[in-house]
């Protein structure tokens, strides 16, 4: 049997005395696309951040291609994609600055840019077709664009694993056939992806497979499985069963509890 | 011409500007970072709490650097142990801090003999600088320009995308404290020339003024420092003339450029941008 691309193994996380994650457990094979569904408040983002080693679990390991968070993220193998909110799209950087960023791992003190990073830098524009808007300040792009530069940042990094948070909220329909069809061919190329997203209805023709996450894996299998309503029930309330179209809930849910 | 050389005549007008000019680039530099992560406030608080480290630098005969060092890390753990182990939201926890501790360096002044050097350090002493001074003012403002210079991208990427600059392996936190490291540097480096008081003033407006006149962040590095130097000359000259102090002058003139920007800046300036929208408006009518 392979390494797990990502192998996360009875992860529990606390902060002060809330419980975010209780052993959570998940594997993922590489060159796999896996949603990470669940509400507000059931752990996605935590178990992001442990994946990252940005929080240290109070039990429980993380697994990155068989190494630890700490060595994957030095060898410049993990890849993170933002929600928009946590963007500031004001920042006086172009397209071009931020996909550089993805570079700055295999550069020197000062990160000054070499040829081969330029190089990469434009490869990974293209892919995601941006390479027209590479001088635009990043805020003066459309939602799905503003994924794709830092899909794009991810991609010049020569990231094998790649998390992306939300990457569809705040984008038309247009632009996430677009991101899908990105996101397949980077996993086809061996790039393991694991997003975490409210938008259920694009899960089918995305993700190979899918989690359903509420403080911990309720169900990891085939999206058609996870997505039942009876399953949905699960993760987001007993309501779920009473539409048709759960991810409209979800909306609605969350709009509530904000 | 004979207007602008004649205060070169004296040594002390030399001095005074060559450590206004230095301060102001070294602190219009650092501006840029700071106005885009949201840390003025938090300018404010360290170059006001390095007073009580200066004062007892100068008390044990210690480099004023080092005591201002000490100091900002005193009030930035202060600030952080406050917000994060009560209900006190860090603004409260900022000013609760920083104004403590300037009021310990106040009170550290007013016991220790040889006051009037001492006072200098709260509403600066530019037409006073000396030899020394000048020394120390410029081997620190290269050292704090030279790591700003080099590490600008990491320090970039830090406060654009910290997340990132993790998952690539780079220590959000050791970017974080260099930063701060370098603001307490800097805002010894400034003390000299208009004090405690409005040290905060060099590190916010340069970076601001920048800021609405472009879209990038290293043009941003340029202006800043470029505006902030002309600014304190002409403060100074100005200040000269008309017989005021020139510290404040020095403050006042950025303030005014700050303003002139704001209202007129092409992209992001408020008669500028509505210009700009008039003569769409216009244009669109001429095309129907």
């Amino acid at each position: 049997m392979s390494t797990p691309a990502i192998l996360v193994d009875n992860v529990t996380v606390h902060y002060g005395e809330v419980l975010a994650l209780d052993a959570a457990s998940l594997t993922l094979d590489p060159a796999r696309i896996c949603g990470l569904v669940g509400m507000n408040g059931s752990g996605k983002s935590t178990l992001f951040k442990a994946i990252m080693g940005m929080i240290k679990p109070d039990a429980g390991t993380v697994r990155i291609n068989g190494q630890s968070p700490g060595r994957a993220r030095r060898e410049g193998g993990i890849g993170y994609v933002p929600q928009s909110e946590d963007v500031d799209w004001q920042f006086p950087l172009s397209v071009r600055d931020v996909v550089m960023m993805g570079r700055y791992g295999h550069q020197g003190f000062t990160r000054r840019a070499s040829k081969a990073d330029r190089a990469a830098v434009d490869e990974a524009l293209d892919r995601v077709e941006l390479g027209e808007y590479a001088g635009r300040q990043i805020g003066q792009l459309s939602g799905g664009q503003k994924k794709r530069a830092f899909v794009a940042r991810g991609i010049a990094q020569g990231a094998t694993t790649m998390l992306l948070d939300e990457p569809f909220a705040g984008v038309d329909k247009r632009s996430e056939a677009t991101i899908t069809r990105l996101l397949r061919e980077l996993a086809s190329d061996g790039c393991t992806i694991l997003i975490s997203t409210h938008d259920l209805h694009a899960l089918p023709q995305l993700c190979d497979e899918a989690v359903l996450l509420m403080h911990r894996v309720l169900m990891h299998g085939p999206p058609e499985q996870v997505l039942q309503p009876e399953n949905l029930a699960m993760a987001f309330g007993l309501d779920v069963l009473n539409r048709d179209l759960p991810d409209q809930d979800v909306h609605a849910r969350k709009e509530r509890t904000a | 011409m004979e207007l602008l050389l004649e205060p070169l005549s004296y040594d002390f007008m030399v001095r005074a500007i060559i450590t206004t000019a230095l301060a102001a680039v070294v602190c219009a530099v650092l501006s840029c970072w700071l106005v885009l992560i949201g840390w003025s406030l938090m300018g404010d608080a360290v170059s006001h709490a390095v007073l009580p480290g200066v004062v007892l630098a100068y008390i044990v005969g210690a480099p004023f650097a080092l005591g201002a060092l000490v100091f900002a890390l005193v009030a930035v753990t202060l600030i952080g142990v406050v917000r994060n182990t009560s209900r006190v939201k860090e603004d409260a926890a900022i000013g609760i801090v920083f104004s403590s501790l300037f009021a310990l360096g106040l009170v550290l002044i007013s016991v220790t003999p040889s006051q009037t050097d001492l006072n200098h350090i709260i509403f600066g002493n530019l037409l006073g600088v000396s030899i020394p001074d000048l020394i120390q003012v410029l081997v620190l403002g290269v050292v704090a320009f030279a790591i700003l210079i080099l590490k600008r991208r990491d320090l970039t990427l830090y406060a654009f995308d910290p997340t990132h600059a993790h998952a690539i392996g780079l220590s959000p936190r050791r970017l974080g404290a260099l930063l701060l490291g370098l603001l307490a540097l800097t805002s010894v480096v400034a003390l000299q020339t208009v004090g405690v008081v409005l040290v905060v003033a060099m590190l916010i407006i340069p970076g601001a003024t920048a800021y609405l006149l472009t879209d990038r962040f290293s043009r941003m590095l340029v202006i800043a420092p470029t505006i902030s130097a002309l600014c304190s000359v002409a403060g100074i000259y100005i200040s000269y003339y008309l017989d005021t102090a020139s510290g404040a002058m020095v403050v006042l003139t950025q303030g005014v450029v700050f303003g002139a920007v704001y209202l007129f800046s092409p992209r992001q300036g408020l008669i500028g941008t509505r210009l700009a929208k008039a003569r769409r408006r216009k244009a669109a009518a001429l095309a129907v």
